[in-house]
């Protein structure tokens, strides 16, 4: 293996420069994926296990690549399910944060139900949304969006009380109306703990989906892995394992890229170079 | 003289605690004349801030009145500059837009008041540095850009709440002198709340001397040494200030010195 061979020549080479240690570094966690394939088709081969049982990654990907048209089919259904259940997530959950965030009233009245609806268990309520809205893609979209909720809620709200009252003291002495207030100061301010909510948020909907469409869908790739389950397609099963998982990086990545977008002055987005000052 | 421009008469505030009233400063009577330079020196808890903030209309009064230019207090004053202990910055906001940010909100014209705002920047030692970014200024320069957003918009009064608290000392000597400086081209009245001795001193026309809690006045002490005044050649007189004032924390309990 390159990387195995790599980490030898360093051993030898003393004066290994600063960015091929970089590139190694980079290359790091991708070598343990790698490493961990290699020793899961390696037990396969030698043991001989049965396709149905455990597939070899090999094999896996092969009929991820035969039975792609069929992946992005189902696939297509469950990304636009989880994107409408997000979005519908973001779009309730940022108004009623500033809306508990501003009156400590409706925070008493709203809080219990709020929290009652998240401690209920999401599998418990989707047979629910099965009987009301039928098969459609409705009910996905309620449980993706049900949870996915909640963690916005709270992070929103977190972030929009913590801008310091010194902050708030500065603001009025500039005359701040209180939408100035708002726009400029406590809402850039709570951007941070906002996106800490809306990527928990992006890696619970797409289990959120599935859930919504074990309980009783004629497609998506919820659906395609209780087919391929209980038809012993296991290679199918885990090339759809696979595309699930492949979903729910893009999409956490996309919304990771959109906060480095929107707050490059964040402390965890900030350029790591030497900022030449005193 | 003239209507002082700032006035305290009898101003006392109690807070509400969950253990019962607490005084936090009684019978603060205190004139500031349009220009003046005051500093108000205390030891911790005397309620000095909490003088600021009423001056400012920022926290209510519960005895007296306060007036600013002839008007009573009841609400945040807007005619006004404020340094707080920490410089509140916007981390999204460069150095330059952190200093506009004092027009955008009052909606005055940009144009007018970008060369002021790299005006104040290059005479508080920042030029070159109105493209960066707060996290990547020191602590002091920070405060230097929270003073320089403070005197932007030209306000009648500058108030400034323990500005150099967070720093180090050498630094607190440079913005001293800086504060100083551009003060001096544009006599605000100015109301700068201090524990430091001798940076009362250095600053002030006149030094107001507290007492510990609750808050009292104690004294206050004209300051006649010409300006500028320069840490390098601090004049024999300028000892003699701190030391009368070191002797009236001394006679107050503030200070031990044996």
């Amino acid at each position: 293996m390159s990387f195995a061979s790599d980490t030898a020549k360093l051993g030898t080479e003393t004066a290994a420069t600063a960015a091929g240690l970089g590139v190694l570094r980079k290359l790091m966690p991708l070598a343990g994926i790698v490493a961990f394939l290699l020793v899961w088709q390696v037990f396969v081969v030698v043991w001989k296990m049965p396709p149905y049982l455990l597939p070899s990654p090999v094999a896996i990907a092969s009929t991820f690549v035969t039975e792609l048209p069929d992946l992005l089919r189902h696939g297509w259904v469950t990304v636009y399910e989880m994107i409408a259940g997000y979005t519908l997530a973001v779009c309730v959950a940022i108004p009623l944060a500033i809306a508990i965030t501003s009156s400590a009233r409706f925070n008493e009245f709203v809080m219990p139900t709020m929290l009652f609806f998240q401690i209920v268990p999401k599998v418990a309520i989707a047979p629910l949304f099965l009987v009301w809205f039928g098969v459609g893609p409705t009910p996905k979209i309620l449980v993706a969006f049900l949870i996915s909720f909640f963690p916005i809620v709270i992070d929103a709200a977190v972030g929009l009380r913590s801008m310091s009252t010194e902050m708030a003291d500065l603001a009025r002495s500039m005359g701040a109306t209180r939408l100035q207030v708002f726009a400029r100061f406590r809402l850039p301010t709570s951007l941070p703990y906002l996106f800490s909510g809306l990527k928990v948020a992006a890696t619970l909907a797409i289990a959120g989906t599935v859930v919504g469409e074990f309980v009783g869908a004629d497609k998506g790739l919820g659906y395609l892995l209780l087919v391929t389950n209980s038809n012993m397609q296991t290679s199918l099963m885990f090339a759809t394992i696979v595309a699930l998982t492949i979903i729910g990086l893009v999409f956490y990545y996309s919304v990771e890229l959109v906060e480095g977008l929107l707050i490059p002055w964040h402390v965890t987005h900030r350029a790591r170079e030497e900022s030449g000052t005193m | 003289m003239s209507e002082p421009f700032i006035r305290l008469t009898n101003v006392g505030k109690v807070y509400q605690t969950k253990t019962g009233p607490t005084e936090a400063c009684s019978d603060i009577n205190l004139d500031i004349q349009k220009s003046e330079f005051v500093a108000i020196v205390g030891p911790s808890g005397c309620g000095k801030t909490t003088i600021l903030k009423m001056v400012a209309g920022l926290a209510p009064y519960t005895a007296g009145t306060i007036t600013v230019g002839g008007k009573r207090v009841d609400r945040p004053q807007t005619d006004v500059g404020i340094v707080f202990q920490e410089a509140i910055m916007l981390d999204w906001r460069d150095v330059l837009e952190n200093v506009m940010l004092q027009i955008d909100i009052r909606h005055m014209d940009r144009a007018t008041y970008e060369p002021v705002a790299r005006g104040l920047l290059k005479a508080t030692g920042l030029e070159g540095f109105e493209k960066k970014k707060p996290y990547e200024l020191s602590g002091g320069m920070r405060q230097r850009v929270s003073i320089c957003r403070a005197l932007v918009h030209g306000p009648t009064m500058l108030l400034m709440d323990e500005p150099f608290g967070a720093l180090d000392a050498l630094t607190r000597e440079q913005i001293s002198m800086d504060i100083q400086r551009v003060w001096m081209e544009s006599r605000k009245t100015a109301l700068h709340i201090t524990h430091s001795i001798p940076e009362a001193v250095l600053l002030a026309d006149r030094v107001v001397v507290m007492g510990p809690r609750p808050g009292r006045i104690v004294e206050i002490i004209d300051i006649d040494l010409p300006r500028p005044r320069r840490l390098d050649r601090l004049p024999e007189r300028f000892h003699e200030y701190s030391t009368r004032i070191r002797n009236i924390f001394k006679s107050n309990g503030v200070l031990a010195m044996d």
